[in-house]
């Protein structure tokens, strides 16, 4: 036994953290496609070690779905730790997980990248990345919107494997 | 304070790639914008005596002289009175780095004693979000003072003494030579505040801001005819870009009019894709490549939210909510009403705006460039919009409001769209695989349209609409983007009716009086004039482009700078100032000059 009651073992939950990843990607990536955001955070993390467009986004993918990954961790042990197994439960810790995203960890951005433009920084067109700013809406209206519910989705998709593992006979 | 007497042409530009204000001729700040150009204004007594200013001028009478320091945006105006000469200096800071505590923004003002005392007047009257929300003034002891408004604040200190009266702060000083006074105005919003120094250390942020603007311009590579005012022009474009997107806001400013005392007055302070391709041509003719290369970025990544379709205007950060709104409060300039924020264009379709972008993209491939597998995606994307829309009537690239038209130009920037990118797939830059035969297809119909119907046999000419009967501007560009040489007849002979249609005193309207549907007499348009030039040139008649180049420049102010349109009698700026839409077109008609003289770009 893994996490709390659940009796979920280490393989499951390297699955489910995988299959939620996953499905928080593909959200934010059809927000992208559909129009309502430009945010990548696949592309933001990518090029953090290259310049590369084209590099930046397969690297930046590859550590966030790694990323993603093992955050399923500290998901899997707060849910032991509070008792509760549902996807809504889930889906409430990846909205603050969200808010937090945008209200403080994006902000930050600009400080800690190295190819990201800020308000502070001189008007020097080597840093050439757009910064988030309030909510990351320079990347379009819609971020915040788009974002909350891709960290829904992760949080209740960690739930819900939860909430139907216990739920299965067994 | 504002005054009614003044000219758009009396005002100098500074600026840090991020905002810019606007100055008077005798010394008062009567626009800026913060944090941003597309911000509320602080000061924007320009539009409105009360809505705000910081003026520093001589208390009796003087004459002014001003000019910009070497290279740079930074300005200087000298004072002369009978009793001596000061002269202030103007700069918007720019310190590159995190590592000095700096503002967010800071608008610092240096008064030198030249000669004699000078009795000056110092006011600083910010008047927040367009006049609309009031400031509260507090005094930092020892420090300086302070305005508040919401979670932003500006902060000015300064060595001058100055004591609050109303809502506004006012000094005196007797400036004697050799005296050095030092104004920081400088900006936060929802950050702790950070003072700026003065004395040595206001100095040094001074100087790293010329050395800044001298390090950029050492990139510039035009030493052909009128150089200073095309080094002025690049000046002028780099202080109009936003640094954090790399977007170029089409002018600092909102409701300059295009007629005094008329409603044709539009905010300007945001992204016309219109002026893409030609831009990124200027900024690479003259060795900016590094900035070209930021823009197209901007074009090709802010514009995502729309893909594989392009609006008129976006904002600095490529969002389309630009809802027009009318400031009631504000009488406008010279009584011109109503002061609008916001852009209702963006609404409207305008199919040259593919062929733009994808021009800027060909132009930076040309220089050296490479495109990643995204921007080539895109830009695909972009063609098979291209061969959907292209039959459709839109609001054409002089956004004339109403019934859309089947305007000829669109078709051949829609031409220019295809025709481009079938060269970038035969040079190998671009894979259009079984994309290829359609756009070939689509690009050689739009050929038949445009002769068909796009030419009127009875004028000899081709005309501003498909089976039209006027003459528009950018009819010139035809020959410039490849569509047909400068020399073949019926490109000649439209030249000529342009040219006899539309000159007047040596410049160019952009179309015939009431084509738009308006009753306002048709002011010559800045770029206009140049596309003329550009045409001269190409077809080799070097002596009349020489003439009407030398014609256009002896109308920019005493600073170099452009509005959009220039009153063909008097030669005043009109219109949003400056417009970088008319010095992309100063910077490329030199080029093309040269080059018809030369055989090869300048130097």
């Amino acid at each position: 036994m893994l996490v709390g009651s659940s009796n979920a073992n280490f393989g499951d939950l390297v699955l489910w953290g995988l299959i939620a990843t996953v499905a928080m990607t593909s959200v934010l990536q059809a927000s992208q496609g559909w129009g309502f955001s430009r945010m990548s955070l696949p592309f933001l993390v990518g090029t953090f070690f290259t310049a590369d467009r084209g590099k930046a986004m397969i690297v930046g993918m590859v550590l966030y779905v790694t990323g993603g990954w093992l955050f399923g961790f500290l998901y899997f042990f707060f849910f032991a730790s509070v008792g509760i197994y549902t996807w809504w439960f889930g889906a409430l810790a990846g909205l603050v997980h969200g808010i937090f995203l945008l209200v403080c960890a994006l902000p930050l951005l600009p400080f800690v990248h190295p190819r990201m433009a800020s308000e502070y920084h001189g008007a020097t067109i080597r840093r050439q990345l757009e910064p988030p700013g309030f909510l990351a809406m320079n990347y379009g209206y819609g971020t915040p919107l788009s974002t909350l519910l891709g960290q829904a989705v992760y949080g209740g998709a960690l739930g819900l494997f939860l909430q139907l593992h216990q739920a299965a006979p067994r | 304070m504002a005054n009614s007497n003044r000219e758009i042409g009396d005002y100098g530009l500074i600026g840090d790639c991020r905002t810019a204000a606007l100055i008077s001729r005798d010394g008062s700040v009567d626009w800026l914008c913060l944090p941003h150009f597309s911000a509320p204004s602080v000061f924007a007594g320009i539009l409105d005596a009360s809505a705000g200013h910081f003026s520093i001028r001589p208390t009796g009478p003087f004459r002014v002289r001003r000019r910009y320091l070497e290279n740079t945006p930074v300005l200087e105006t000298l004072f002369e009175t009978a009793g001596g000469t000061v002269r202030v200096l103007d700069a918007l800071a720019i310190l590159d780095g995190l590592k000095p505590m700096k503002p967010m923004r800071e608008l610092l003002r240096i008064v030198e004693g030249c000669a004699g005392e000078v009795d000056l007047t110092i006011e600083i009257a910010p008047r927040p979000d367009y006049a609309r929300r009031p400031a509260r003034l507090r005094e930092f002891k020892g420090i300086g003072w302070a305005f508040h408004w919401g979670n932003e604040s500006l902060f000015i200190r300064s060595n001058i003494a100055l004591d609050k009266a109303a809502s506004s702060l006012h000094g005196h000083i007797r400036c004697a030579a050799g005296a050095k006074y030092r104004i920081s105005v400088s900006y936060t919003r929802g950050d702790p505040a950070i003072f700026p120094s003065l004395g040595a250390e206001a100095d040094l942020r001074h100087e790293k801001t010329i050395s800044w603007w001298r390090d950029w311009a050492r990139q510039f590579t035009y030493c052909g005819l009128h150089k200073e005012m095309v080094l002025r022009s690049a000046l002028t474009l780099k202080q109009l870009t936003y640094s954090l997107s790399g977007a170029l806001v089409a002018a600092p400013t909102t409701s300059l009019p295009e007629a005094i005392g008329h409603d044709l007055n539009w905010d300007y302070r945001y992204c016309w894709l219109r002026d893409a391709g030609l831009t990124v041509q200027a900024l690479i003719g003259v060795g900016f490549a590094d900035d070209a290369r930021a823009y197209l970025d901007w074009l090709l990544h802010a514009t995502r939210l729309t893909w594989p379709e392009l609006r008129v205007v976006y904002d600095i950060y490529g969002r389309q909510s630009l809802k027009e709104e009318e400031l009631g409060q504000l009488q406008g300039f010279r009584n011109s009403r109503p002061v609008r924020i916001g852009n209702g264009a963006y609404r409207q379709l305008q199919l040259d705006v593919y062929g733009d972008v994808i021009l800027a993209a060909e132009a930076i491939v040309s220089a050296g460039g490479k495109l990643d597998a995204s921007e080539m995606r895109m830009l695909k994307g972009l063609g098979k919009t291209v061969c959907r829309e292209w039959r459709k009537p839109d609001s054409g690239m002089w956004e004339i409001r109403g019934a859309r038209r089947q305007y000829t130009f669109s078709k051949i920037m829609c031409w220019v769209a295809l025709d481009r990118l079938l060269k970038l797939h035969a040079a190998g830059h671009l894979s259009l695989g079984p994309l290829e035969a359609q756009f070939r297809h689509e690009r050689d119909r739009i050929v038949e349209i445009v002769e068909q119907r796009g030419f009127n046999p009875a004028l000899g000419s081709y005309t501003s609409e498909l089976d039209g009967g006027h003459v528009v501007a950018n009819l010139l560009l035809m020959s410039s983007l490849g569509y047909i040489a400068p020399t073949d007849p019926h490109f000649s002979d439209t030249f000529a009716l342009v040219m006899q249609r539309l000159c007047r005193n040596g410049l160019l309207c952009r179309y015939e009086p009431g084509y738009d549907g308006g009753k306002n007499r048709e002011s010559s348009f800045g770029i206009c004039t140049f596309w003329a030039v550009e045409a001269m040139a190409a077809r080799g008649e070097m002596a009349a482009a020489e003439t009407m180049f030398d014609r256009a420049c002896s109308c920019a102010n005493d600073l170099g700078l452009f509005g959009e349109e220039i009153d063909a009698e008097t030669c005043a700026a009109i219109g949003n100032f400056p417009q970088a839409f008319t010095h992309v077109g100063l910077i490329n008609a030199a080029l093309a000059i040269e080059r018809a003289k030369s055989g090869t770009a300048p130097c």
